[in-house]
């Protein structure tokens, strides 16, 4: 009977936690109108989330493409086909591994410190004195943070796929004697505009507003303890992590289905 | 913290540099600048076998790519394969009489559509059909076809 009780607790417990984290979302996106009058605001979360993380985007794209590139000539020189390496390294980046390992670092990277930033605003009651005060603490507070995210997350999926190409490149053509000319030649021919790199756009436009939302939304829920700050970063990562993987799933079997 | 303008400069930096990566993966790494065929015109064509053709295979006339291929269907009439493609309507000249091969791009590349030149006046337009075709090479036949000639030679004659 008590195992009963535990397991209709946590179900009810999640549906709720799903109910307030989309009324949460709905009101975060009504207020980012007005944040159009202040977009400073906007610009300094930028800085915060996108910029900052920049660095470990640039040094794992660098090293992503690298190792593809070393590990699919390896691969490719068996079939005579190592010509086809520039496609190699730039499908698997533009599509997959660009989007979702940017979603990953940056989940790991600026979603936790955006838990940790608003749960302990909350903690120390900073979100509380904002709202005494008459000011909206999620147009002033959360709401930058989101588009912030948003805005950064395509920016830096874009910079990780082009640095991993140019990896690619060099370990390619400079390290292994790929001939250039067949290395873009044949990425240029196999890597199509619409299907391949705006399929990548798109997913990772969608990692931003999931990664970003379940980051504020994890340090708005939090138990304004220590403990409660700790648990609600913890959670941020696994949850992101866990959120993106599964919708990269989704997202690649509902455009390569078309094909 | 950083000052505003210091903070500024480098969001607008990141951002400027976002968009030469989105910028260098279209044009460089992806074909944006020779993606789409331009106000071409559509042609079709009959094929006994298609192979492994695809649509947006390309279609090429000496080796230079002049449209794509936007469809594939079948005839029940004729039990033929009917091929829609797009050539590129800076290329008018194309005489009405010419042919499409269905050809292999290397060993086990992908297969496309190679037409040659014929010698009428008159120039394809939209709606025309080629009729001289050549289908797809398909590798058992080939194969079933060499085995077979094979074993009627080693046959012992009566």
């Amino acid at each position: 009977m008590n195992t009963l009780r535990v397991l209709g607790a946590i179900v009810v417990n999640s549906v709720e936690r799903l109910g307030r984290a989309s009324l949460f979302l709905y009101e975060v996106l009504l207020s980012s109108w007005e944040l159009l009058r202040r977009f400073y605001l906007v610009v300094q979360q930028v800085y915060a989330v996108g910029v900052l993380t920049l660095l470990i985007i640039l040094v794992s794209g660098l090293f992503v493409g690298m190792v593809l590139g070393l590990q699919g000539y390896n691969t490719l020189v068996k079939f005579g086909s190592a010509n086809s390496l520039g496609l190699l390294v730039a499908l698997s980046l533009v599509r997959e591994l660009g989007p979702v390992v940017t979603a990953l670092l940056f989940a790991g990277r600026a979603g936790s410190a955006l838990t940790a930033e608003i749960g302990l605003m909350k903690a120390t009651e900073q979100i509380a004195g904002m709202e005494m005060m008459a000011v909206n603490p999620i147009t002033r507070v959360i709401a930058p943070r989101f588009l912030g995210g948003v805005i950064a997350m395509p920016l830096l999926a874009a910079l990780f796929s082009a640095i991993g190409v140019l990896g690619g490149h060099l370990v390619g053509v400079g390290l292994l004697g790929v001939d250039a000319g067949a290395f873009w030649s044949q990425m240029q021919a196999g890597v199509d505009f619409r299907d391949d790199i705006m399929n990548g756009v798109v997913k990772s436009v969608v990692f931003g507003v999931v990664c970003t939302w379940i980051a504020v939304f994890e340090g708005y829920d939090a138990v304004p303890t220590s403990e409660g700050v700790a648990s609600a970063t913890n959670r941020t990562v696994v949850y992101s992590s866990l959120a993106v993987l599964g919708l990269d799933f989704i997202l690649t079997a509902l455009t390569l289905g078309e094909v | 913290m950083v000052g505003r303008k210091t903070l500024e400069v480098w969001v607008g930096l990141f951002v400027a540099a976002g968009i030469v990566a989105l910028a260098m993966l279209a044009f460089k790494v992806g074909n944006l600048t020779t993606a789409d065929v331009v106000d071409g015109y559509r042609v079709t064509a009959h094929f006994d076998n298609v192979g492994g053709l695809k649509v947006k295979a390309a279609v090429t006339m000496a080796g230079v790519r002049i449209g794509r291929v936007t469809g594939i269907g079948f005839d029940d009439k004729t039990y033929q394969a009917i091929v829609t493609m797009d050539i590129d309507g800076r290329y008018k000249n194309i005489p009405s009489d010419s042919s499409a091969n269905i050809l292999t791009s290397g060993l086990l590349g992908d297969q496309y559509i190679g037409i040659e030149p014929g010698g009428e006046e008159t120039y394809l337009k939209t709606g025309d059909s080629i009729i001289h075709t050549q289908s797809a090479l398909v590798l058992e036949k080939l194969v079933g076809q060499v085995l077979f000639n094979k074993s009627t030679e080693s046959a012992p004659p009566k």
